[in-house]
């Protein structure tokens, strides 16, 4: 009937969440958002950090900055800022040729007020009268581009929404990791001993989710002080709560089926019996967990960076750009939907993950 | 002449599966006639129940039936939803298999029964309810007007199964397709509700299909037979005659897999190898943190047991009788008070510790095949897990070769090792279970309903493959069985429980043939009534 070297049940899974198309389009996609991430903002020309305080809130274009409408009044800015007069300017070759003077000899160093801006680069003086009261500077323009417009201190929004993809991403990951790590040990433990031992446990649980989560971030970063690892541990710690209920459901029911009855008749050990029948038999669900536990983290993230306690300036998540960009949502969108696409697209994916794996793993479809 | 009430001809039913398509039944053809039973035979997988849900328009979403499928003139196969409702429910009607799960636990029994009653017969809630109590009457359901306010999970399987039986016929039905209704029940049960059936046929006159793979069931109630294999009716016919002079190959091999044969019993001086004296079980029940105290339920109760080496002792019972605790606390799978000794030693109260070096010699096969075996397991893996435990030192090399033994022991090709449980049938999954028991060389193995969930002719399988293991190995193995029959093959003693006592015991032809107790001869009536 099949090939000789066996079908698991994963494999049966794999093939049928490949014939879900909206779960491998998001694998895809996901992917992708990460790699971008990654690797992306090598690739911008820009840091994370600069600021250009020439373009402050350009909006996203595929042109090159400076534009040529806009040159004639940067020129004119510099030199004002430089106390000097303009006689002329005039581009050739790539290089802008602006003639000053002024009442007294100018000294070479007015080149620098060309260095300043973000529209010019390597300033240098051409030619200067004999009394030194004219001179032609040459500098050449200086090509940026912000194919996603800059945010409100003149920084590349490129580079900082793919910097931000990283954080959210790796919070995400990290701390859905840390949850069902604990989650899966500490509910399969429980629900494996049983008795007066699960009883006690699963009280402890009961006390945690009673504490304000808000109010357990505060005090940790009181005592601590302000670290990004602590969220981590803050997001962990509680997220774990839920995973240990669903593990220490799936154990109760696990452990009552005959194949863990004929382990124990084999008089295979608590842990053998443990980490070789009853773990393997929840992955599925906790997988699942995971998929749909991820989004939640990147979302809990952004709160906390929202109040003050999570990701802090010049670093930057997600959660933090929607909520800068819902302060300028009049005038520059961009600032609100760019980030806020990444992070729904991001989350969308990871939740039709869920429910494509949902659908392969759920042993009722058989 | 009678006519005809329903004929499916050239049904043909596929399923679109991952593998491809499945041909589920290839074109058979059926006829009931106005007021006759008919049965359907067959193993499971041969399409028989597939074939009647495709008449009833209750397919799976990826299955399609081509065909026809004619009832009172009219295509059911060509109908639409709502036109098939009409008929559904109000002129055929189906009882399912499973008791438990076909009613719905949310909704007390008479709300369930009313429910069709007022929706096809258009009753006002009076009437209806006024129906309903008549049909909980004609089920023989004692006190029906207190149970119409009774949910599911209070009643009994063999209740649960009246009460479905009196749905499916409160809106007098012209057809009634029975689904296996007896499987989950208890034979003393199982007696009580075909004799219920067969009465209520012969007084309203509905036509009947039942669908079974017991054939002890069709020759109780079946005029007419049908044999179906791999999709196909391979024989029909009158069911004396079919019985009498069956044609069909297959046919014949149905009707002998009936297990034959008995066991001799041990050799004289035979060692006892397994004994408990007055075994006593309870269970507390409820009681929780802050609970009322715990209700103690006694599921064994003073029970005494000596197993010699080579002797099988039966142990047969209806389910709840405490013959499945009974073995647990044998194996101290379970907590218990009483005397326990294996192979001379004493092993009262051992804990998991201190019995895990016993484990070896002591082992179990479970009913379900399918629960039995861990899923994410190869079939390798699941057979020298036990060896792992008990001979560590052994290298992985040296557990391979034992593994094909065993294999080989228990007739499956040793190059399925790798494979997953779900990729073996039913009986392959118990022959895996088999192995993963005797690759241990133990002394005693008990056996839990091990032929239970499987078809007539695996089992006789099974069967014989514990007979030819038992000789091997002079194995001392503890059956638990409702089904006699098997019982009568496998054992050479047999003790009777009945609510975790201790009704009877003796050799096979002492209890079953000459049984003392009432409730012993209640048993063995309703499963050799043929």
């Amino acid at each position: 009937m099949i090939e000789n070297a066996g079908r698991s049940l994963w494999l049966d899974a794999w093939i049928r969440l490949k014939a879900n198309r909206a779960a491998i389009v998001s694998a895809v996609w996901l992917a992708f958002i990460g790699l971008i991430c990654l690797i992306g903002p090598s690739f911008t020309n820009h840091e994370f950090t600069t600021q250009y305080s020439s373009y402050v809130r350009v909006p996203p274009s595929f042109d090159a900055y400076p534009k040529a409408d806009k040159l004639d009044q940067e020129i004119k800015e510099i030199v004002a800022r430089a106390h000097l007069t303009l006689k002329e300017w005039k581009e050739k070759d790539g290089r802008f040729f602006v003639t000053v003077t002024a009442p007294k000899p100018i000294d070479d160093r007015v080149t620098r007020y060309l260095d300043r801006s973000d529209s010019f680069k390597d300033g240098k003086v051409e030619t200067k009268s004999a009394d030194g009261m004219e001179m032609t500077m040459s500098a050449a323009v200086q090509k940026l581009y912000f194919y996603f417009g800059t945010d409100t201190s003149g920084r590349d929004l490129l580079t900082r929404t793919l910097m931000a993809g990283r954080v959210s991403l790796m919070v995400g990951l990290l701390a859905g990791f840390v949850a069902v790590f604990i989650g899966v040990i500490y509910g399969a433990t429980s629900g494996f001993i049983g008795g007066k031992t699960d009883e006690i446990m699963m009280r402890i649980v009961d006390i945690l989710y009673a504490l304000p989560f808000t109010f357990f971030v505060i005090m940790l970063v009181v005592f601590f002080g302000r670290n990004f690892m602590l969220m981590f541990i803050a997001i962990g710690a509680v997220l774990w709560l839920d995973m240990s209920r669903i593990v220490r459901g799936q154990t109760l029911s696990l452990k009552r089926q005959e194949f863990v009855q004929a382990a124990e008749a084999l008089g295979v050990s608590n842990m053998g019996i443990l980490f070789r029948h009853i773990i393997p038999n929840m992955l599925g669900p906790i997988i699942i967990y995971v998929t749909l536990l991820v989004p939640q983290v990147i979302i809990l993230e952004s709160f906390l960076s929202y109040l003050g306690l999570g990701v802090q300036e010049p670093s930057s998540s997600w959660g933090v750009q929607i909520s800068q960009g819902s302060r300028n949502m009049e005038g520059a969108a961009w600032l609100l939907i760019i980030p806020s696409f990444f992070l729904t697209s991001t989350l969308f994916a990871l939740n039709f993950i869920g429910d494509g794996l949902r659908d392969a793993l759920d042993p009722k479809d058989r | 002449m009678k006519k005809p009430v329903l004929s499916l001809k050239n049904i043909k039913v596929n399923f679109d599966t991952m593998d491809g398509k499945v041909e589920a039944v290839k074109g058979a053809n059926i006829q009931v006639n106005a007021g006759e039973t008919i049965a359907i035979v067959g193993e499971s997988g041969s399409g028989k129940s597939q074939m009647m849900m495709a008449a009833m328009g209750l397919l799976a979403a990826n299955g399609k039936a081509t065909g026809e499928c004619e009832f009172e003139g009219r295509n059911l196969l060509a109908m639409g939803k709502a036109e098939l409702n009409t008929i559904r429910g109000r002129k055929i009607s189906m009882i399912f298999q499973e008791p438990m799960t076909s009613l719905d636990p949310l909704y007390t029994i008479g709300n369930q029964l009313m429910e069709p009653i007022k929706h096809h017969l258009k009753f006002d809630a009076a009437a209806a309810r006024k129906r309903a109590i008549e049909m909980l009457e004609l089920v023989k359901i004692k006190e029906p007007e207190r149970r119409m306010r009774s949910y599911p999970h209070e009643m009994s399987g063999g209740q649960r199964q009246r009460v479905m039986i009196a749905m499916a016929l409160a809106n007098n039905p012209e057809l009634l397709i029975a689904d296996e209704p007896t499987t989950a029940l208890d034979v003393t049960i199982q007696a009580e509700i075909l004799e219920l059936m067969a009465d209520l046929q012969h007084r309203l006159g509905m036509a009947m299909i039942f669908i079974t793979h017991d054939l002890g069931i069709v020759k109780r109630i079946a005029k007419r037979v049908y044999v179906m294999r791999k999709g196909e009716v391979v024989e029909e016919g009158d069911t004396k005659a079919i019985f009498a002079n069956p044609k069909h190959e297959y046919t014949k091999a149905l009707l002998e897999a009936e297990p034959t044969g008995r066991k001799a019993p041990p050799v004289a001086g035979a060692p006892v190898i397994l004994s408990g004296e007055d075994i006593q079980v309870t269970f507390k029940i409820g009681g929780g943190f802050l609970g009322s105290p715990p209700i103690e339920l006694k599921a064994v109760d003073h029970v005494s047991v000596s197993l010699k080496q080579g002797q099988t002792i039966g142990i047969v019972g209806e389910s709840g009788s405490g013959k499945s605790t009974l073995a647990r606390a044998l194996l101290r799978l379970l907590p218990s008070r009483g005397a326990l000794n294996f192979n001379g030693q004493a092993i009262t109260g051992f804990d998991k510790q201190t019995m895990r070096p016993l484990r070896k010699q002591l082992q179990v096969v479970f009913q379900d095949p399918f629960g039995s075996l861990s899923p994410r397991m190869t079939a390798g893996q699941i057979i020298t897990e036990g060896l792992i435990v008990h001979e560590p030192a052994m290298s992985a090399a040296a557990r391979d070769a034992r593994a094909v033994q065993a294999l080989e022991e228990v007739q499956i090709d040793p190059a399925l090792r790798n494979r997953y449980p779900h990729e073996f049938s039913g009986g392959q999954r118990q022959r895996l279970a088999i192995a993963r028991a005797i690759i241990l060389k133990p002394k005693v193995v008990v056996l839990d309903e091990p032929t239970s969930a499987l078809d007539r002719q695996v089992q006789k399988q099974i069967v014989d493959l514990l007979r030819d293991l038992q000789k091997a190995y002079n194995l001392s193995y503890l059956f638990i069985s409702h089904d006699l029959a098997v019982v009568r093959a496998m054992a050479d003693h047999i003790m009777v429980m009945k609510d975790g006592k201790l009704v009877e015991q003796g050799t096979p032809d002492e209890v079953m043939l000459k049984p003392k107790q009432d409730y012993t001869r209640r048993l063995m009536a309703a499963a050799f009534a043929s």
